[in-house]
């Protein structure tokens, strides 16, 4: 594949004659994908002309030692997640490519801004439909998907959070198209996970290519945990005035353990389970070595229904008897508020861009990928027509299973996935084939270009705050877009440059 | 007095405390395991092999569940018992995993050099085959065994923070010491009567040894009593001696300060596990020890170590259930 444009050539040669004689960029072409690295039709930074210099100087076999290194530092320090099917679970890192994805200072500023005002709108978005419901009487959002929704939570009607703050975690999953622009693919507003990577992915860069990083003004990303804890602690019921924050985590089998002991750790705080917690006179205690102690915020990381058994899953082991009346009568915070699911749904996903005008008078920051909602006729009519070039999405599911990629499809998935969109066309979304930018990434056959995203971690008590990086997740195998960690993806070390 | 000035109380969640308890028994049963399986190859190689292998089961508690599997006692079989055999709940493979079970629950409360060697320690043992006990690596595996315990320990002394749960931590690793100690006494000690016959103490003093060596404790005790062993004064080192690391006076000691500081320092309400301590301790006397060792040794042991047990439930009941 050629790169097209004349502009985008010109700058490709003048760096490619830096990368081809030598090294380990040898033959690197990323073709008609927007390189994250190379970036054509974008001005130059210095600190990315460095870097690939010292890339460039690198032997390939010492890239691959340092790999080498890394993965056995991954494995020996037990940073795995684990992976569920059928009767099996098996422990697996996260593999790490260690070429790092770079963003710019003006790009940052616009993911930075961008997220701020997202998150903004969806807890102003949050707060009216489990008030007013002034979106849904103006019919900027339809008032059957907002309160059909699976995710819409009754206990919520008419309950105030501090700040009106019901998204305190959020990640924002951020993809960059064929012209370099960024697009949110999608809202995480329930219990995002990765950010322990954003972290141990820095400490692996620092570890294994110190060398490549000396000098270089990238921004720090251990805040998170300080700020993390701030939030918590600003959201605590008032009149508390050390607050005890705890992370409440399913326990040592859950997939995303790992994560769970790092905010703990960097919060300082205990990491919890259910059966650590009680609630008795209306307040939430933790069962200590010198008896029950008071919990005034608790940063869960089990989902809405596993929370009490009292007022959601009757069967849940995970979670903690009387909780959420203990939190509607103000005796304790929980980040995040119970009924997010709502806003990050797939559905309302393609309304955010409105979402965003009607409550901010603003255009979005970072625009959405062009969406359509099969619940509508023309959508669907559309998405029917157009199945083999578009992915269709299920809007209850997360993780990548489930979901028709049609320029990839057999005739036979796309025959099955026609008759699913017809028989429940509301379960649905479609999007164009995105043409994710790619990031050079070490694969057996060298340097070679790969699928990214990235979902930045914002912060949010009173105000909100962005960790200057994210994960950047990455697709290792040629050709594919799904860079899920459940799905053979990978993850790289984010570089915000200062 | 409180020698760190405390922005806020630090609370430790009960279920960690028990985990941290754990963890150092089952690390502890790792070297303990690991040196009674080493001096048994190395020192007891006498007639009667099968009885010196037995004697690992013995002091285990596990002779039924051993013949279940194997018919004879040798090196073989009673390695791969304890050093293969992951269905067997008293085997390295078993004590590995239950002790990175517990590393991992307590993976926020302790350092990552911590986790770190548990973890590639728990795959070095994973790796264990039939290769591995063969006669010409039976030692070095208990080397690397006696290696990764240590080196554990070492790395707790070095970074774990000394707050309740390093308290519970040393409690642990204490109960473990002074009930191994008196397991291994009370076995050796059936078969260690006082003998006559000059090739009988011959034999005798071979036992000694590796008793003394498996408990770490043969140099200090040739340089406390120079001349020779003695039934009696085996037990009072093992039992009474209140500087020899393994000895069971020494640890009820120092579980006796841990608990004192969880008490003064972290209010803790521990008056059972306390009581019961003093009691104990009471009877760790160098007299008492004489006394008993000629006649009923082996009945004081099981009390001893139905009591250790009993300070266990002691102070995991005051915060449990």
């Amino acid at each position: 594949m050629q790169a097209s444009g004349a502009s985008q050539t010109q700058v490709q040669s003048q760096v490619q004659a830096l990368l081809q004689p030598h090294g380990t960029m040898q033959g690197y072409e990323p073709g008609a994908w927007f390189c994250e690295m190379l970036r054509p039709g974008q001005p130059q930074h210095p600190t990315l002309t460095l870097l690939m210099s010292r890339l460039a100087a690198l032997p390939i076999e010492s890239l691959r030692q340092r790999a080498a290194a890394a993965e056995r530092d991954l494995l020996d320090r037990g940073i795995t997640f684990t992976v569920y099917s059928d009767a099996t679970a098996i422990d697996r890192i996260l593999p790490f490519d260690l070429i790092p994805r770079v963003i710019t200072p003006a790009e940052w500023q616009q993911i930075e801004t961008g997220v701020v005002q997202r998150v903004r709108a969806l807890n102003m978005f949050l707060y009216d439909i489990y008030h007013e419901r002034k979106i849904l009487a103006d019919k900027i959002v339809p008032a059957d998907l907002v309160l059909k929704n699976a995710g819409y939570c009754q206990a919520m009607v008419g309950f105030d959070v501090p700040f009106n703050t019901y998204v305190h975690v959020c990640g924002t999953d951020i993809v960059r198209d064929e012209t370099g622009a960024f697009r949110v693919l999608e809202d995480n507003a329930r219990t995002p996970s990765g950010v322990a990577y954003v972290v141990e992915n820095r400490h692996m860069s620092l570890r294994v290519m110190s060398d490549l990083m000396t000098s270089l003004r990238v921004r720090g990303v251990d805040e998170y945990g300080l700020r993390l804890h701030n939030a918590m602690a600003e959201i605590a019921p008032p009149g508390v005035e050390d607050p005890q924050v705890v992370v409440l985590s399913p326990g040592i089998f859950n997939s995303a353990y790992f994560e769970h002991v790092f905010l703990a750790r960097e919060m300082g705080v205990p990491l919890v389970e259910g059966r650590d917690l009680c609630v008795e006179g209306g307040k939430v205690w933790m069962r200590t070595t010198s008896g029950l102690a008071q919990v005034h915020t608790i940063y869960r990381r089990i989902g809405d229904d596993f929370l009490d058994p009292d007022a959601f899953n009757p069967d849940s082991m995970l979670g903690v008897r009387g909780l959420i009346e203990a939190w509607r009568r103000g005796a304790v915070a929980i980040a995040n508020a119970v009924g997010t699911g709502v806003a990050d749904d797939k559905a309302i996903y393609a309304y955010m861009p409105r979402i965003i005008q009607y409550y901010l008078s603003e255009e979005a920051i970072l625009p959405n990928v062009d969406t359509r909602i099969c619940a509508e006729p023309d959508a669907l009519a559309y998405t029917l027509d157009h199945l083999h070039e578009l992915v269709v999405k299920p809007v209850a599911e997360s993780g990548g299973y489930g979901l028709l990629i049609g320029p990839h499809a057999s005739k036979a998935q796309l025959a099955e996935f026609r008759a699913l969109l017809k028989a429940d066309p509301s379960n649905y979304i479609s999007q164009p084939t995105l043409k994710l930018s790619v990031s050079p990434t070490l694969c057996e056959d060298g340097v070679r270009p790969r699928h990214i995203d990235l979902r930045p971690f914002a912060v949010t008590g009173r105000d909100t705050w962005v960790l200057p990086g994210g994960l950047t997740r990455v697709a290792l195998r040629a050709g594919t877009l799904v860079v899920n960690s459940s799905q053979g993806g990978g993850s790289k070390d984010t570089w915000v440059l200062a | 007095m409180d020698m760190i000035p405390q922005r806020h109380k630090v609370h430790l969640i009960a279920r960690h405390a028990e985990s941290t308890l754990w963890l150092a028994r089952y690390m502890e049963r790792i070297e303990n395991l690991a040196r009674i399986l080493d001096v048994t190859n190395t020192f007891a190689r006498d007639a009667d092999d099968t009885r010196n292998w037995l004697s690992i089961p013995r002091i285990n508690g596990d002779l039924v569940a051993f013949y279940k599997k194997h018919g004879e006692a040798t090196q073989r079989s009673v390695g791969e018992f304890y050093l293969l055999d992951s269905d067997n709940p008293t085997s390295v493979q078993s004590f590995i995993a239950a002790a990175r079970e517990n590393a991992r629950t307590l993976r926020a409360l302790i350092a990552t050099e911590m986790w770190l060697q548990i973890n590639v320690f728990y795959g070095r043992i994973r790796q264990l085959n039939a290769a591995n006990i063969t006669p010409d690596h039976f030692t070095a595996v208990c080397g690397m065994l006696k290696d990764g315990a240590q080196a554990h320990t070492g790395i707790t002394e070095g970074t774990l923070y000394r707050d309740q749960a390093w308290h519970f931590y040393m409690i642990g690793r204490y109960l473990e010491r002074a009930d191994q100690t008196t397991r291994l006494l009370d076995t050796r000690f059936h078969s260690l009567a006082p003998q006559t016959d000059a090739v009988d103490a011959d034999i005798d003093a071979g036992h000694w040894n590796a008793l003394l060596r498996a408990a770490a404790g043969y140099h200090a005790y040739r340089r406390e009593h120079p001349s020779g062993y003695d039934a009696t004064e085996v037990a009072c080192f093992l039992l009474a001696n209140t500087a020899f690391p393994r000895s069971v006076g020494l640890n009820l000691a120092q579980i006796e300060w841990h608990l004192t500081q969880l008490r003064t320092r972290y209010f803790l309400r521990l008056p059972a596990a306390l009581e019961r301590l003093d009691q104990l301790n009471g009877m760790m006397t160098y007299q008492n020890v004489a006394e008993l060792a000629g006649r009923k040794l082996s009945p004081f042991l099981d009390y001893v170590q139905r009591e250790i047990g009993g300070l266990h439930q002691d102070i995991v009941g005051t915060f449990s259930g």
